[in-house]
């Protein structure tokens, strides 16, 4: 290769490399900032401010979500393990909301373990496969939404 | 071989030979297109939670492939552009960015309209689907930035640097699923670990990704022929070209 082709093949790589070890520290040290929400055991910690309107993210636990009798009141546990926080919301749920399920909600804390959900979105994961595979590999019976 | 190698680099020789190989190309995506497509949408069996709204990942998935695949080839271009002043380089670099841009469109649109029923919202500013807006972003800069300055000797020294400057942005897209908390699922097709998809599902996407890279190709030839046509108009043998055609 000619010295100046070389040169410049030097220094395209070089700012290259250079602009993305800037971003990438930008980027670290915004990390709070650009995560869309804070899990549960920062709640728990204390991390996530009081009062201001924030997002949790986490599973919802088994056996922990209780309909009101009437309207759409609903209350649920979300955790991450190592930390668990219960969310108050009234309105329509996704139709990928159910227990062991992923979800975001969108509201202002109470205290570190209540959160009162203006909204709640689900999170999907990765995994893609057919019901019956669903069923032997899981081991529980899915329905398929209408 | 060298020789060879060479006059993949005068647009004389390019442009017949891209017309040459246009119709096996079309041929191809189309086949393959209409075989992922109908095999992805009509045979592939329903996901055990989303049901039938998953079947957009066969539009959606090779779109979002190919809108962070076109900027990095884009980025290549311009770096080859530079170092070696391959008129050619730049010229499909310019070519291409508009297709990158319908990709990255796309990809945009079809996850909001999958997002509506799975998540229960159409948007959010996570980072994967902000960096995604971002690189619609760079695609629309590259295109404003060519032609708005009209000397094309500047305009490209402009677009090559903008290109190599917003790459960094595609290991961003990517990543962001790791490095932060976002709504967004992580990668169902990784290089290293099996695919957390069951094979009667992931056959015709990987089908349709394979249509998608021969579509852009295919696109990206056209467009290439059509830029090398207007750039080298006053060369003797686009002129004997185009009385040829007349």
């Amino acid at each position: 290769m000619k010295p100046h082709r070389r040169n410049r093949l030097i220094i395209i790589c070089l700012s290259v490399v250079g602009l993305s070890v800037c971003l990438f520290l930008l980027g670290y040290a915004f990390k709070q900032n650009i995560n869309l929400y804070y899990s549960p055991h920062e709640v728990n910690a204390g991390a996530a401010p009081i009062g201001p309107s924030i997002r949790v993210g986490g599973l919802v636990v088994e056996g922990s979500v209780k309909h009101a009798d009437k309207g759409l009141d609903v209350s649920f546990d979300v955790t991450n393990v190592k930390g668990t926080v219960t969310i108050h919301y009234s309105g329509i749920l996704p139709d990928l909301f159910r227990e062991g399920q992923g979800i975001i909600a969108l509201g202002a804390l109470k205290d570190n373990n209540t959160l009162v959900a203006s909204e709640v979105l689900a999170k999907h994961d990765e995994e893609y496969m057919p019901p019956e595979v669903a069923e032997s590999l899981k081991g529980t019976k899915h329905q398929l939404p209408e | 071989m060298w020789q060879w190698f060479h006059k993949l680099g005068s647009p004389k020789y390019v442009y017949p030979l891209c017309g040459k190989l246009l119709p096996w190309m079309a041929f191809f995506t189309t086949a393959l297109l209409v075989i992922g497509t109908v095999w992805g949408l009509f045979y592939a069996p329903a996901d055990y939670q989303q049901g039938n709204s998953f079947r957009i990942i066969y539009i959606h998935v090779p779109s979002a492939f190919m809108s962070m695949g076109t900027y990095t080839y884009i980025a290549v271009l311009a770096a080859i552009g530079i170092i070696w002043r391959m008129k050619l380089a730049d010229m499909f670099a310019v070519a291409i960015a508009p297709i990158g841009a319908a990709f990255t469109f796309v990809a945009l649109f079809t996850g909001a309209v999958w997002g509506k029923p799975t998540w229960g919202t159409y948007w959010v500013w996570d980072a994967r689907l902000t960096s995604e807006l971002i690189l619609l972003f760079l695609y629309f800069g590259l295109i404003a930035l060519y032609h708005a300055i009209e000397d094309k000797q500047k305009a490209i020294k402009a677009f090559r640097i903008l290109a190599l400057v917003g790459v960094v942005n595609v290991p961003i897209i990517h990543y962001s699923v790791h490095f932060w908390n976002t709504l967004h699922q992580g990668a169902t097709l990784s290089k290293f670990e099996k695919p957390s998809m069951a094979p009667e599902m992931l056959w015709p996407l990987l089908i349709n990704i394979l249509g998608t890279v021969l579509l852009f190709l295919t696109i990206g030839m056209m467009r290439l022929r059509n830029h090398i046509l207007v750039s080298e108009k006053n060369t003797q043998w686009v002129k004997q070209e185009v009385q040829h055609v007349l």
